[in-house]
């Protein structure tokens, strides 16, 4: 497990690579259909679906605005429960905080479920140079464990691989972390779960430590959620000794009662089911009765730098529910990993270089990986304008501007490359001031229109390889009306003015 | 009636012909039409890519241009969907930054009159027989500008229904976005030709002589797709079918030649 993220290549050029992965491509179509399909269907049998996900939006909004508040409040209920809480101002302390508790158990082996957190902080390798084995239990997870692979959907991690690839990788690992698939394992479906099943029980049962995430952790009652569809989030919740849950801090509800709305906002967009198979809530520690320790992991790593942003902390309502991925064109075609984080498709796209900073070139490409067509806000369940966050995050690459960094105001500069394009968009901006400067260029392009190419060089030379550019007409509009109706802008039938 | 015709820069430029077709229309239909020479472009190509200060001269151009005129009137959905939901955001976004309710006043003046052309013949004319004739097989492509953010619904269709001669035919996945995305065609050129690729075959395989959309800039670039493939399908925006009538149809117009304005603009 030496995979990770970062130093991910920008996403036009990781994206080159992926649309002609022919296998991805039509593993990642077949999936994201079938799935938006079903969303839409379990989505339509509720009247009140505007109305719920309105309440989801302004339920995050109202708590993000007092999140310091609702945060001390949680804190207070999951001591008083018995539970403790840590503190984690970014990933390197998340995972320093982490490993100091596996180590104090004395263990070197830990179970996980599925917990993007983790993920986003690098857990599992940090764990791994202290010398403690962390086994993901999730299935998806399972494989792209086993197969020294990266996540490249939200709720699929493993959506771009299908069953004869999942079969191979099975015999050919298994045997390496544990339990060995069994011999002459086919690429059933049944076959892979069973396989799966006996070889993560061994672990269940063995385990003395879990590490876990959580959908939601409520202030009033300090009880932390997790909704899944396996059952491997229940036995890693229940049977360890220890339980440490790392959350990302906008993860915070106020009251139990706050559930109600997103417990339905959930599965039906992410799995169209109108309730998933396990929902477990935890509350503190309880004698005899699961696990005998818990620390919570509250983790910021960009998130109050996040949400002093005014336009892009709407990302932060996200409840991870992936239904914006499973629309997303771009998605479809370029796969999750060009993406180059654990949020993949457009979710990413605008949380990713807010989480991180936008200094770096992935960082400063996503916001571009958008044809802004609009189909994930259309979608999502706490109705988060994507590409309004889109296009605000694209002028902070090519503007720069203020933004907020660990906490201090500063100002980016604009990203370097943009220079040609700046020129050029202040240049048409300048000429679409000045209609006698546009229509003396559009006279000029007419008049050349035989000199034009059909093939441009240079950078647009990709546009040209697959689109025929369009020809200049002889005449613009502009001059065809004046020519027909008079220089001063009126119709014939229509008088002066 | 008097309404404004605001052509957009695209039209203007590189499809004259579409909006001659809205001239001729909206004469047919007892609509006197100006078109004020301030105007330019809505701005979306510069704000879209982040440049959204460049734009706040444009929303004042916007402003100036169509000051004498109760309805604007724009054969483009995406450009219409620019002025109804960006401008009061650039406005805002001015006013925040300093710079007073000048553009927040502008755009107050232009999102309400401004209409996509299905818009106002629908909505405000009330009609959705025009009293077009197309005899071709058309397919249409619901662009995401007017599909998502203007909410044009069944408007295209209803008016495509009513020309004689025409037989529609349904795109599947029509829904999805045809890959243009303005400057998104030049960054991201791989995943660009993939889903122009893929609209590409599903409008090839509806069998359809012509392609319709309310807007020429996704057609400029699924129209040149179909050129490079060789390909016999022919880009059409609407309104040049609700503009054809058997005059035109008589006088040599194919799929795709069907203007029915006067000076041909090729
Ligand atoms: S952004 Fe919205 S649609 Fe996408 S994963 Fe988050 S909640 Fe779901």
């Amino acid at each position: 497990m030496s995979r990770s993220f970062l130093g991910m290549p920008a996403f036009p050029r990781a994206a080159d690579v992926s649309t002609r992965d022919t296998r991805l491509r039509a593993n990642l179509t077949h999936a994201t259909r079938t799935i938006r399909d079903k969303r839409a269907r379990a989505v339509a049998e509720l009247d009140d679906w505007a109305g719920l996900r309105a309440a989801g939006a302004a339920l995050k909004d109202r708590t993000l605005r007092h999140l310091d508040r609702y945060l001390e409040q949680l804190e207070e209920s999951v001591v008083a429960a018995g539970g403790q809480v840590h503190w984690a101002a970014d990933a390197a302390e998340a995972n320093r905080i982490v490993t100091r508790l596996v180590r104090e158990t004395g263990e070197r082996e830990v179970v996980k479920v599925k917990s993007m957190a983790t993920q986003e902080i690098g857990l599992n390798e940090a764990l791994a140079e202290a010398g403690i084995r962390a086994y993901e239990t999730d299935l998806a997870e399972l494989i792209v464990q086993l197969g020294d692979d990266l996540p490249s959907h939200i709720l699929v991690p493993a959506i771009h691989r299908n069953r004869a690839e999942i079969r191979d990788i099975f015999r050919r690992e298994m045997g390496k972390w544990g339990r060995p698939a069994p011999e002459g394992l086919s690429d059933s479906p049944a076959e892979l779960a069973e396989a799966a099943r006996l070889h993560l029980r061994e672990k269940f049962l063995t385990a003395k430590v879990g590490i876990s995430g959580a959908n939601f952790m409520v202030a009033e009652t300090g009880t932390l959620v997790v909704v899944e569809s396996e059952g491997n989030g229940r036995m890693c919740l229940t049977l360890p000794e220890t339980l440490i849950s790392v959350v990302g801090i906008e993860k915070t509800v106020p009251t139990w009662q706050d559930l109600e709305v997103f417990l339905q906002l959930l599965p039906r967009s992410s799995t169209a089911e109108r309730m998933n198979p396990y929902t477990t809530t935890w509350t503190g520690t309880t004698d005899g009765d699961g696990p005998r320790t818990f620390h919570l992991v509250l983790l910021d790593n960009g998130r109050t730098d996040t949400l002093a942003d005014t336009v892009g902390r709407q990302a932060l309502r996200c409840i991870r529910c992936s239904a914006c991925l499973n629309v997303c064109p771009v998605y479809e075609r370029a796969g999750g990993h060009a993406y180059g984080s654990p949020y993949p498709g457009p979710i990413g796209a605008i949380l990713t270089p807010q989480l991180r900073g936008m200094a770096g070139p992935l960082e400063q490409s996503l916001p571009y990986a958008s044809s802004l067509c609009g189909a994930c806000y259309e979608v999502c369940p706490v109705a988060i304008d994507i590409p309004e966050v889109l296009v605000h995050l694209r002028e902070r690459v090519v503007e720069g501007g203020p933004v907020t960094r660990g906490g201090a105001r500063v100002v980016l500069k604009p990203a370097r490359g943009h220079a040609a394009e700046r020129a050029a968009m202040r240049a048409a901006a300048w000429a679409f001031d000045h209609p006698g400067a546009l229509r003396g260029g559009m006279r000029l392009a007419a008049r050349t229109r035989r000199l034009h190419p059909r093939r441009l060089p240079g950078p647009g030379r990709a546009w040209s390889d697959t689109r025929a550019l369009p020809a200049v007409p002889a005449e613009s509009f502009r001059d065809w009306w004046r020519r027909t109706r008079g220089a001063n802008g009126n119709s014939e039938t229509g008088g002066v003015e | 009636m008097r309404v404004a015709l605001f052509v957009t820069c695209i039209n203007d430029t590189l499809r004259p012909r579409t909006g001659q077709a809205v001239v001729t229309l909206l004469e047919r239909l007892g609509v006197d039409v100006d078109f004020p020479e301030e105007q330019s472009c809505c701005g979306q190509p510069q704000f879209n890519t982040g440049y959204r200060h460049a734009t706040e001269p444009l929303v004042r151009r916007f402003d100036r241009a169509f000051a004498d005129h109760e309805y604007v009137v724009t054969p483009s959905g995406s450009c219409a969907a620019m002025v109804r939901d960006n401008f009061p955001r650039i406005a805002a976004r001015a006013a925040a930054e300093g710079r007073g309710r000048e553009l927040a006043e502008a755009a107050a003046r232009a999102v309400p009159k401004t209409y996509e052309l299905t818009e106002f013949l629908v909505d405000v004319l009330k009609v959705t027989d025009v009293g077009a004739y197309y005899p071709h097989t058309v397919t249409y492509h619901p662009t995401c500008h007017g599909l998502r953010m203007l909410g044009l619904g069944d408007r295209p269709r209803r008016l495509l229904e009513r020309v004689r001669g025409l037989t529609l035919k349904e795109l599947p996945g029509a829904e999805e976005c045809c890959g243009f995305g303005g400057t998104f065609a030049v960054k991201n050129p791989a995943v660009s030709a993939a889903m122009g690729a893929d609209k590409v075959r599903a409008v090839t395989g509806t069998g359809a002589e012509a392609l319709c959309t309310v807007d020429n800039s996704c057609l400029l670039h699924l129209g040149g797709m179909l050129v490079r493939q060789g390909s016999p399908v022919r880009p059409v925006h609407l309104a040049e079918i609700l503009a054809s009538t058997e005059a035109d149809v008589a006088a040599g117009g194919g799929p795709g030649r069907a203007a029915g304005a006067a000076g041909g603009a090729r």
